[in-house]
């Protein structure tokens, strides 16, 4: 009896590792920036070329920085959701259009609703090079100091918000 | 006079078929060969199992003009490393640098065979004691001795 106990044993510990293995998400790389500053940018606004955004600009405040694309499919799964965030008021949504045609990108806002505060062009993707964007959509929570808290990668959901970001918020907005 | 002269024209033709000769892939190939090289041991995060140089994703296609660039401007690999990993983390490179999270990684396996040849030893070691245990007592060998003696005579 004692002789089987062994194999019994070490198989559970493996099978406790491959459920675990199972669960996580391997889309899911955490970022390294978490922590530390927000990169920097001076990017043009889709609204009014003319004018330019940096972060330095929004230092004060909690913001979330949504990057999207109007050729990115999932971004349209979480429109719903930033626009109900931003209905409410708590946090600021600035949008980075990642890699996109403006003109594109304005359709989309103009069809589906505008969230954002403001969003800024990344023509050519340099600045989401900079942010580590793998994979659109992207967001990052950023506090007052202008530090990167959290990182979120693929459509936002209104659970995973309130569950996960929400929280986060309302203690930095103290 | 008028045939001649279309038979002039189209001794012509073939010249413009030079024009679409296929450009070189990069103007330094000795630099082309170095990120090649370097983007072979870095991951393509869009699609995780490709490498950096072997990825076709759009972004795979960025990152390594980006090298490319950096390169020209005379970073080292190292440089261009840090660059990769301060943006993506430790997760784009193929071989994980040696640190404290990493050391389960990097040592497991051997801990695992020491681990192992020492059972084995420690299993054999008890074994052979057993069998030497297993010797005769006086009587059994009497009876050995008494059957070897009389083999075939019952």
């Amino acid at each position: 009896m004692k002789r089987f106990l062994i194999p019994l044993g070490i198989f559970i510990v493996l099978v406790g590792f491959l459920a675990v293995g199972l669960k996580l998400d391997p889309r899911e790389v955490p970022s390294p920036l978490i922590g530390k500053p927000a990169p920097d940018f001076n990017l043009p606004l889709l609204s009014d070329p003319a004018r330019h955004l940096s972060p330095a600009d929004l230092r004060g405040k909690v913001w979330l920085f949504n990057v999207w694309a109007s050729w990115c499919t999932s971004c349209r799964q979480e429109h719903e959701t930033l626009l109900e965030i931003s209905r409410q008021g708590n946090l600021p949504i600035y949008g980075m259009d990642y890699k996109d045609q403006p003109a594109d990108a304005l359709a989309v806002l103009g069809s589906m609703g505008n969230p954002y505060v403001e969003t800024v062009v990344d023509l050519d993707g340099r600045v989401g090079i900079n942010y580590g964007v793998y994979g659109v959509p992207e967001s990052y929570l950023i506090d007052k100091n202008g530090i990167i808290r959290f990182k979120f990668t693929g459509p936002l959901s209104r659970e995973g918000f309130d569950k996960k970001i929400l929280p986060l918020v309302k203690e930095l907005q103290k | 006079m008028r045939r001649w002269t279309t038979f002039l024209l189209v001794l012509w033709l073939p010249l413009s078929a030079m024009a679409g000769e296929a450009r070189p892939v990069a103007e330094d190939p000795v630099l082309e060969q170095r990120m090649i090289a370097l983007s072979e041991d870095l991951r393509c995060l869009v699609c995780q199992n490709e490498s950096l140089a072997g990825s076709r994703a759009d972004l795979a296609q960025d990152l390594r003009q980006e090298i490319r660039e950096q390169m020209r401007a005379g970073k080292s690999d190292q440089e261009v490393i840090a660059y990769l990993t301060q943006r993506y983390g430790d997760f784009v490179l193929y071989k994980p640098p040696l640190k404290p999270l990493t050391w389960l990684l990097w040592f497991g396996p051997f801990v695992l065979l020491i681990g192992a040849a020492g059972g084995l030893y420690a299993y054999l070691k008890r074994r052979t004691s057993r069998l030497a245990d297993d010797s005769l007592s006086e009587e059994e060998k009497k009876r050995v001795t008494d059957l070897l003696a009389n083999n075939g005579n019952k």
